[in-house]
């Protein structure tokens, strides 16, 4: 497309009806939903500031303090701390193995787009490339649309209880997520050396292999790590559903008015999830 | 050794973190006890497939429609307002935690502040920074079994836990945002004698603007997902029908209510899409 010299916005948007409308038809419709949504969520601060809450916050505060700090209770966690961090690293190795395939499947530009595909007869296009591509994208969209909690619910009751059912919800949930983001990655990158490579009578294997593949993996290495960072905090919060992990104990000791427990486990928490972006920025730096 | 890997990072590095990932991976799959060849080949598969058989068909019925509107609405106005609530922490907290606009850089050139105020907003800027590290650091379910416990059962502590816990998010991106503001439109206003509140105004807000609804609108998008599982601890939403109908093996009535996810959390990604494109 020609680029058109740049014009003052008034002159490349002539005022229509529905653009002077849409700043008040936006503020009503707003307003509408605002008002709507605080009904329906029950919204009453009062609430907050009642005697009864203040005296729960105050229970709740002057509970955490001591930490529980014995060495019994201490390695306990310890072990739940360590079961959090398998946890994360073979959900996101699962997410990673579905995510590779369904991503590629899921770029237009790999399987019925662009300059790969110039000279695929028009049926093999569509039968060998917009079928499958459509597939995936649905199956990547079911996939990250369900919260990773529903998934681990789900998995508790088909596999039952324990960190197995945590890997495999991390696995799907984020694979549909790993997915996507992978498709975006590889359609958004430069066409030009893949044009070059291919008027050069490069195959299409060394078009994705010497194009595509170096544009793309920094970015993927990138996105990857980000999302294990992620998987982390859910981890450590699956064992809410009796998924393993540290979020069982956090919610077992909310239950039974812990709060010194609490405390230190949210404490544990805090440590794992800061040195997991520690350690996540420096492969960071390597590779990127 | 190690002034060998210093002299030569490019080749060794790549190699180091592969086996270090190698070991991580071996070490994560002995703990978590997962049985791939299990999984690919056999029982754990079957109970899936026999799991995911009797979820089907959903149920159709006039009242698990109902409750599968009302929790989808619930969920709806419990993210709205929770995501409000947090740009509405978040600004100001963002405010303290943005060094440029406390003590550091342009502003702070032309008319230096005394001794005593510096160390009054640096103290502040360290306690704004650590404020939003702890409301971030604790995630929104666990915030949810504090309010439910401080104001009991119902959506409203599931709002007042996503507003506390992306506040801190927004928080933060807000403060990173101000701070990587372009600095030439502050110089400008400065050399006309701008103060620093009409430096705010008129050369920082404007900037960050965009990126603040942009921000905002992602997080929405989050919320929603999250907002639809806060019940399982009795915060409300599509989450509390889904733990009762888990609990209790309705099998279908649960495949309506994760279909009743997947619409919601379609159609605010497309509507956040449709307003990010309008709005910024």
């Amino acid at each position: 497309m020609a680029r058109i010299p740049s014009a003052p916005p008034a002159d490349r948007f002539p005022a229509s009806g529905s653009r002077r409308l849409f700043p008040y038809l936006f503020t009503a419709v707003f307003a509408a939903s605002v008002l709507f949504s605080l009904r329906e969520a029950q919204v009453d601060p009062r609430r907050l500031l009642d005697a009864d809450a203040l005296a729960n916050v105050a229970k709740f505060v002057r509970g955490m303090f001591p930490p529980k700090l014995t060495g019994e209770f201490l390695g306990l966690m310890a072990r739940a701390a360590v079961e959090t961090v398998q946890i994360s690293v073979m959900g996101t190795a699962i997410a990673i193995a579905l995510g590779v395939p369904l991503g590629v499947l899921a770029t237009s530009s790999l399987m019925w787009r662009g300059v790969l595909h110039e000279r695929t007869s028009r049926t093999g296009r569509w039968v060998l490339g917009f079928a499958p591509y459509a597939a995936s994208r649905a199956v990547l969209s079911v996939f990250r649309s369900i919260p990773e909690y529903v998934w681990a619910f789900m998995f508790v009751r088909a596999v039952g209880f324990g960190p197995f059912p945590g890997v495999l919800a991390i696995g799907v949930a984020y694979g549909g997520m790993l997915g996507k983001v992978y498709s975006e990655i590889l359609e958004s990158v430069s066409p030009r050396p893949l044009e070059t490579l291919r008027a050069a009578g490069a195959s299409r294997a060394g078009v994705v292999l010497y194009g595509l593949v170096p544009q793309a993996l920094p970015n993927v290495v990138a996105y990857t790590l980000y999302r294990w960072e992620c998987a982390i905090r859910a981890s450590a919060i699956l064992g809410f559903v009796g998924a393993g992990g540290l979020g069982q104990q956090i919610e077992l000791s909310m239950r039974m008015f812990q709060f010194d427990e609490v405390l230190t486990l949210l404490a544990i928490l805090f440590v794992l999830v800061a040195s997991v972006d520690v350690i996540s920025g420096r492969i960071r730096g390597w590779v990127a | 050794m190690a002034r060998a890997v210093a002299a030569r990072p490019g080749r060794r590095a790549p190699l180091l973190v592969g086996a270090g990932l190698a070991a991580l991976l071996a070490w994560s799959w002995q703990g978590t006890g997962v049985d791939l060849p299990g999984l690919l080949g056999g029982e754990g598969l079957r109970q899936i497939a026999t799991y995911v058989a009797r979820l089907f068909p959903p149920d159709l019925s006039a009242r698990a429609w109902r409750d599968a509107a009302s929790g989808a609405v619930e969920t709806f106005a419990i993210s709205l307002i929770g995501s409000l609530l947090a740009v509405g922490l978040g600004l100001p907290l963002s405010l303290a935690a943005t060094r440029t606009l406390l003590y550091h850089g342009i502003l702070f050139e032309g008319r230096r502040l005394g001794p005593g105020a510096r160390t009054a907003r640096v103290t502040l800027h360290a306690a704004g920074k650590a404020l939003l590290n702890l409301l971030r650091t604790i995630p929104e379910i666990v915030w949810a079994l504090i309010f439910v416990f401080v104001v009991g059962l119902g959506p409203f502590p599931g709002v007042l836990a996503l507003g506390v816990h992306t506040g801190g998010v927004l928080g933060k991106l807000f403060g990173e945002v101000l701070e990587d503001v372009d600095p030439a439109p502050l110089e400008a206003l400065q050399a006309t004698g701008a103060g620093r509140l009409a430096i705010l105004v008129y050369g920082v807000l404007p900037q960050a603007l965009p990126q603040f609804v942009s921000y905002a609108l992602y997080r929405w998008e989050v919320n929603v997902r999250a907002a639809a599982v806060l019940g399982f601890v009795g915060a409300g939403g599509l989450g509390q029908r889904i733990h009762v109908a888990i609990s209790l093996f309705q099998e279908h009535e649960l495949l309506t209510l994760i279909l009743a996810i997947y619409v919601s959390v379609t159609l605010v990604d497309a509507l956040s899409a449709s307003l990010r494109a309008r709005l910024v």
